[in-house]
């Protein structure tokens, strides 16, 4: 009984943390096609945000839910500007610029913090479930990973913002004609994916230690999950989520995390093979 | 004057060719060069950086009593960048165009394996001073770290007396890893324990939720980590996280060896087992002098820095340098020959003495527990042999041979 609720726990935490992974890249790629091949990167950024910001003093939750989604949103907003807003609708060169900036964001951090493996401790004791010891810092991720995906969901379904943004991916002519910006909602909605990568990095920060290779470690699981949901950024990345998270979870569980990654794969290929939309493709394809 | 692009190629052609005249007559003449191949950045940095350190202090000393064989020893220094085909193009380097005396270096299993052929081809001498999981049997290598036999031997009976006989492995997916997994299996079954699982991690894995709650599972009476490098740290901090360091305790092979203890708070750290040669708590005149020396030369704050693998790295240069001292020239075979009659040195760690048979050393082993991120010393056990290559190598009888022996357990 007592092991059930820890794999039950397990299973939720790592459904948490491919929903916090692949946040900012389900808005980016999910609402704008534009395939951010730098995403990565910017977890890995809000990973040394937070960080450096806890090293210099500040408070970890001020410096994991604040300081790394603000820095890295207005590094977001900043490619924005200078990369991405020439290269809507051209895929193949989005993809181009977007791995340049990886490894060029990669490189400036190997210079600025060397390419060594940095960490801090988790802020939260571990508790008790019965005869088993758990991580305390697993629910919190869950509670983000959950209040994540709830905030996109309130935000994209129930303001006017969302409504426009909504609108300006599905047609941005007439968007346009409405009396709305494209320019602007794809420039705000860009740097919104971006301060959610940021913040992904910053929560996720504390469980692993950070090298300025790390990004390449998340990208992959970030674009399998977005993938495999579909076109719905919230209903499809936490359906995808669900599903490669718990399969991984316990296949890690019964054998070792490499067999975990190994069925994951697997699991994504099958599924894109029989559902080459996403899940969103066919099942709650009316959702958000 | 203008600086147009081709008087500038010409002028820096000509000043590469100067310089490289000028180092060809350097190699030849004034200095004895000997490289250290180690990774100074990159996920194993923090094992290889305070191994060039210790090359650095055992040069200057060896340099301050003046020399070896009438000369100076210069040192040539690679970044191998935790990147496993930098080493074989660097060995390739220093054995070819640098024409080094001896080659200190080498930290994973793996990257030894990938510039010791290239040495043994071009006949330069390779000291490779990495605890490591024993066997190889090669007469152009000497290895001057623990190996398992004289490390786990220690290790896994002092774990059982205390904490009793059920055992849960974790280990690095790479031949190090593997191998140390079956000695510390096989020295937990000689002392009547059991083991309940052995668990194989790549080195990029660093989210161990799924395998502390496999581990509770189990209920193991300690666990035994062979994890490595900067991932596999966020073990110890899920461990801690988690709450498990009351509940079930831990010994390493390889915690401490980049001084994790130091990276590890306190709580993170505390009650861990190890067995090395070496611990900074080592009470002799020969450690002290050697931390003061390290103190003096590199900054107090860098004395924590000093690992396992920097004191074998020191220890193999010194042991090179009577060698060479001996001999009276630093030619490969004399040296070797000089090395062959059980040449020894006392160093921080204690006696290291060449086997002549096997290329490894006898030395002290002791047996630490993290206390206040520090290795308090808790046994110390004294010239220990390096019985599992032993049982499996004699290069007296066989000179040319060149493998690493799969130590049948």
């Amino acid at each position: 009984m007592d092991f059930a609720v820890v794999v039950i726990v397990e299973i939720l935490y790592a459904v948490a943390s491919l929903a916090l992974i692949a946040a900012g890249l389900a808005v980016v790629f999910g609402m704008m096609r534009v395939i951010n091949l730098a995403h990565g990167e910017f977890l890995m950024l809000g990973g040394y945000t937070a960080i450096v910001s806890v090293k210099a003093g500040i408070n970890i939750y001020v410096a994991m839910l604040v300081v790394a989604p603000i820095v890295v949103g207005a590094i977001g907003l900043i490619v924005e500007r200078l990369v991405i807003r020439f290269l809507y609708g051209r895929m193949l060169d989005t993809m181009l610029a977007t791995w340049g900036l990886s490894l060029l964001l990669t490189g400036l951090v190997t210079m600025i913090f060397g390419n060594t493996t940095t960490g801090i401790s988790t802020p939260i004791a571990g508790y008790r479930v019965g005869a088993y010891q758990l991580s305390g810092y697993n629910l919190f991720i869950i509670a983000a990973g959950f209040l994540v995906m709830a905030g996109i969901l309130l935000a994209l379904r129930y303001t006017r913002a969302g409504l426009i943004a909504r609108g300006a991916m599905q047609s941005s002519d007439m968007a346009s004609g409405l009396g709305h910006n494209p320019q602007r909602i794809y420039m705000i909605t860009f740097t919104v994916g971006a301060a959610l990568s940021g913040l992904a990095g910053g929560i996720l920060a504390p469980l692993t230690g950070l090298t300025p290779t790390t990004g390449g470690l998340y990208v992959a699981k970030a674009f399998i999950t977005v993938i495999s949901g579909g076109a719905a950024v919230v209903a499809g990345t936490l359906s995808s989520a669900t599903l490669f998270g718990t399969i991984t979870q316990v296949v890690t569980l019964s054998s070792t995390p490499v067999w975990g990654d190994v069925a994951m794969l697997i699991a994504a290929v099958i599924l894109l093979r029989l559902l080459p939309q996403g899940i969103t493709g066919r099942f709650f394809s009316r959702q958000v | 004057m203008t600086l147009d692009r081709r008087t500038f190629l010409a002028g820096s052609a000509a000043a590469s060719i100067a310089a490289t005249i000028a180092g060809r007559a350097m190699a030849q003449g004034a200095t004895i060069d000997v490289a250290s191949i180690h990774d100074l950045s990159g996920i194993f940095d923090a094992y290889g950086k305070p191994m060039e350190k210790a090359m650095q202090l055992a040069i200057d000393e060896i340099n301050a009593a003046g020399g070896l064989a009438g000369k100076q020893v210069k040192e040539i220094s690679y970044d191998t960048q935790s990147q496993i085909p930098l080493y074989t193009q660097f060995g390739q380097q220093a054995a070819l165009k640098d024409k080094v005396a001896v080659v200190m270096g080498g930290i994973l299993s793996a990257s030894r394996e990938a510039i010791r052929p290239t040495l043994k081809r071009f006949n330069t001498l390779y000291f490779y001073n990495t605890q490591y999981e024993g066997g190889v049997c090669d007469r152009n290598i000497f290895c001057t770290g623990v190996a398992p036999s004289q490390s786990v031997e220690a290790l896994i009976p002092y774990a059982m007396s205390r904490w009793g006989k059920k055992v849960y492995i974790l280990a690095a997916d790479y031949n190090y890893g593997q191998i140390i997994s079956k000695w510390v299996q096989h020295y937990v079954k000689l002392n009547g324990g059991q083991t309940l699982q052995v668990d194989f991690f790549p080195l990029d894995v660093s989210d161990f939720g799924a395998t502390i709650a496999k581990i509770q599972a189990a209920k193991p009476d300690f666990v035994v980590s062979a994890l490595v490098g900067g991932a596999h740290m966020s073990f110890y901090r899920q461990w801690a996280a988690a709450g498990m360091k009351a509940k079930i305790p831990m010994a390493s092979t390889t915690l401490g060896v980049g001084n994790e203890q130091i990276v590890l708070t306190k709580e993170e750290g505390d009650g861990i087992l190890l067995a090395y040669n070496w611990s900074a708590e080592i009470d002799t005149p020969a450690n002290k002098k050697f931390l003061a020396a390290w103190g003096k030369k590199f900054g107090a704050d860098s004395v924590k820095e000093i690992h396992e693998l920097a004191v074998a790295t020191y220890q193999g240069m010194m042991l090179w340098a009577a060698a060479v001292k001996k001999a009276g020239t630093p030619d490969r075979m004399k040296v070797i020959e000089a090395l062959e009659t059980g040449m020894s040195i006392e160093g921080p760690g204690g006696k290291i003495t060449v086997d002549p048979k096997t290329h490894h050393c006898t030395l002290d082993v002791v047996v630490i527990e993290v206390k206040d991120q520090k290795l308090t010393v808790v046994k110390q056990i004294p010239q220990v042999p390096p019985l599992d290559t032993q049982a499996v190598c004699d290069l007296k009888a066989n000179p040319n041979s060149n493998i690493q022996y799969e130590i049948k357990i």
